[in-house]
């Protein structure tokens, strides 16, 4: 039951994309309302399946790399609905949209949703980290996505070449202003989910301390060439987008370590 | 219930045979002339058109008596010049016209406002009756279709405004930014008023005569600056729109780089309408520099208009449905009796014509 929810979201957001590559194959492109819709009923049938998961578990629905992604991709969906309209970037929809669909698809196709061989009680810090980080996780990868834009948009408007999309982007400036906020709004909560980390209680392995301190320094530095002035917009939109290969790398490999004990 | 269109546009007359046509005749004038029931006269720099319905024929030559006011024009005018459309392709040509589908720049939106004015007009005179209202409304709302579920309008089509979509596709609001003129040309100062047009207020002017700045700087509302500062202003302005008659370029990355340094991670939009250019090009390689010069004006708005073109289809099938949709319609009001015929029988107070938008 709750792999069809999830099934029917994954199709939501792959009819988001439809439309949007339909649209650009047309050169007409209002995608706004209507990614809106999927990506809004994606994420209801997206939040349906995490708390039946939730519910049978008797905790956050975190307990394998399954969980991690589509809870990842719930994130994503979660933080494009709160801050697509704040920052009138509806065409985020149209990068969002194929992100998620890629996040739920391989999390659907592939063979990761093995019930984890610990039963573990519910922790309130642990779940609290989890979700924190995950969330983060949410904000760097529409960083990401915006990231893409902007380097889309400084692409076309430094080579004179532009094509249909390029009317349907966000002002440059208003993409960057974007992204230094999603960058911020991610690094506090991920700060957040890393010093929760610290009072779940149980030992802290060493390997997943490093990575997740790697990412931190990593979106640290970022911000701290943001602030200080000495990354060009440019860089730093690239920067966003290596940024969360990394990370999506690392919650991987975090994962791949934590086989034993669950996150 | 017949329904036609008579008329001369910028396809099928020049200006001089326009000008003849585009005497200010009433459409009470018009129907007491011709004697039509209904009449609506489209009259704009582009074309001069009349739509009628009548239950009677009403010949061309007639229509063209009344719009000249007098005995039909040249001859051999009338024959090559004025077009009619009867029934479906008048519909189809309407439809054409409100979108903006039949304009000299395709996809322009002021033609809507004029198709507009003139309705309002026949409706204020009482010449525009139940058909020409329903005809009329379905225009706009085709109008407005074609528009939003087409690119037809997308894009800037002239060097200026071409200038200012970039700015705003680079800023978002201009309201607060700041631009400089250097060299006080025609063209300098039609991109200056553009940008001031969308809110620009803090605008300078810096010419090598500072008389001439001034002048400038007055026509736009901003303020001159002595020619030996403006590399200076670089560090502040957000637009940088050169004209100058310099033999070489005045900018170059050289100069630009420390500059550029100091502007923290604001970009700069540099439009270089000078031949020989004033802005170095490698000057757009440097990182939140946007470099256009004329040519590169000219192709975007060359590109807006082949997107325009491009779009022309969807529009036409658009159109087409709404063409095929109000002719069932009318069809349907030919085939019933006098007395029950919906076009015949309503009458013209304000209620009936609400009621009969579609």
């Amino acid at each position: 039951m709750d792999r069809q929810l999830l099934l029917v979201s994954t199709l939501c957001f792959l009819v988001a994309v439809v439309h949007t590559l339909l649209a650009l194959r047309n050169g007409v492109f209002h995608p706004v309302r209507f990614n809106f819709l999927a990506i809004a009923t994606g994420f209801v049938l997206q939040s349906a399946f995490l708390s039946i998961r939730g519910h049978a578990l008797g905790r956050c629905p975190l307990t394998n790399l399954f969980e991690v992604f589509i809870f990842l991709a719930w994130s994503v969906a979660l933080i494009y609905l709160v801050i697509g309209p704040t920052y009138r970037l509806s065409l985020m929809g149209a990068f969002t949209a194929p992100l998620v669909f890629l996040i739920q698809a391989l999390a659907l196709l592939a063979p990761i949703d093995v019930p984890h061989q610990v039963r573990v009680a519910a922790n309130p810090w642990l779940e609290f980290h989890a979700s924190m980080s995950m969330i983060a996780y949410g904000a760097f990868a529409l960083a990401c996505v915006a990231g893409v834009m902007y380097l889309v948009q400084e692409r076309q408007l430094k080579t004179h070449q532009l094509h249909s999309i390029f009317y349907h982007l966000p002002p440059l400036t208003n993409l960057f202003a974007a992204i230094t906020r999603l960058l911020w709004l991610g690094f506090a909560l991920y700060t957040a989910g890393l010093v929760s980390g610290f009072f779940t209680g149980g030992p802290l392995p060493r390997v997943k301390m490093i990575c997740a301190f790697a990412v931190w320094i990593f979106y640290g530095a970022i911000l701290q060439g943001r602030h200080l002035h000495r990354l060009a917009p440019k860089r730093i939109a690239a920067l966003c987008v290596l940024a969360f290969s990394a990370a999506v790398s690392v919650l991987w490999a975090i994962n791949f370590v934590s086989q034993s004990r669950p996150m | 219930m017949s329904l036609f269109c008579v008329g001369l546009s910028h396809h099928t007359a020049s200006v001089e045979t326009r000008e003849r046509y585009a005497l200010q005749r009433s459409e009470e004038a018009l129907r007491a002339e011709s004697g039509c029931a209904e009449a609506l006269i489209l009259a704009t720099c582009n074309r001069v058109e009349v739509y009628v319905s009548d239950t009677s024929p009403v010949t061309t030559e007639q229509i063209a008596r009344c719009l000249t006011g007098g005995p039909a024009t040249d001859p051999a005018d009338q024959g090559s010049a004025l077009y009619r459309h009867e029934g479906e392709d008048c519909v189809r040509h309407l439809f054409r016209v409100a979108a903006g589908l039949d304009s000299m720049v395709i996809g322009e939106t002021e033609i809507l406002g004029q198709v507009k004015k003139a309705y309002a007009q026949a409706r204020e005179s009482g010449s525009a009756g139940p058909l020409l209202h329903r005809l009329f409304q379905r225009a706009f709302r085709v109008a407005k279709q074609v528009r939003s579920r087409t690119d037809i309008t997308r894009g800037a089509v002239s060097v200026g405004s071409v200038a200012v979509d970039l700015a705003v596709k680079i800023f978002g609001d201009l309201r607060e930014r700041k631009v400089l003129i250097l060299g006080a040309g025609e063209t300098s100062e039609r991109t200056a008023r553009a940008l001031s047009s969308r809110g620009v207020a803090d605008i300078r002017v810096s010419n090598r005569s500072f008389e001439r700045a001034e002048t400038l700087a007055g026509l736009v509302r901003g303020r001159a600056v002595s020619f030996q500062d403006w590399p200076l202003q670089c560090r502040e302005i957000d637009i940088l729109i050169a004209s100058t008659s310099s033999d070489q370029p005045l900018l170059t990355r050289e100069l630009l780089s420390p500059l550029v340094r100091e502007r923290s991670d604001r970009p700069l939009f540099i439009i270089d309408i000078a031949v020989p250019r004033d802005v170095a090009p490698e000057v757009n390689e440097m990182d939140g520099v946007f470099l256009y010069d004329i040519d590169s004006l000219q192709s975007i708005a060359e590109q807006s208009l082949a997107l325009r073109r491009q779009q022309m289809t969807a529009g036409e099938q658009i159109i087409a449905e709404h063409v095929a949709d109000f002719c069932a319609w009318l069809r349907r009001g030919r085939d019933v009796p006098a007395s029950a015929n919906p076009i015949v029988a309503q009458s013209l107070d304000e209620a009936t014509l609400r009621a009969s938008q579609l």
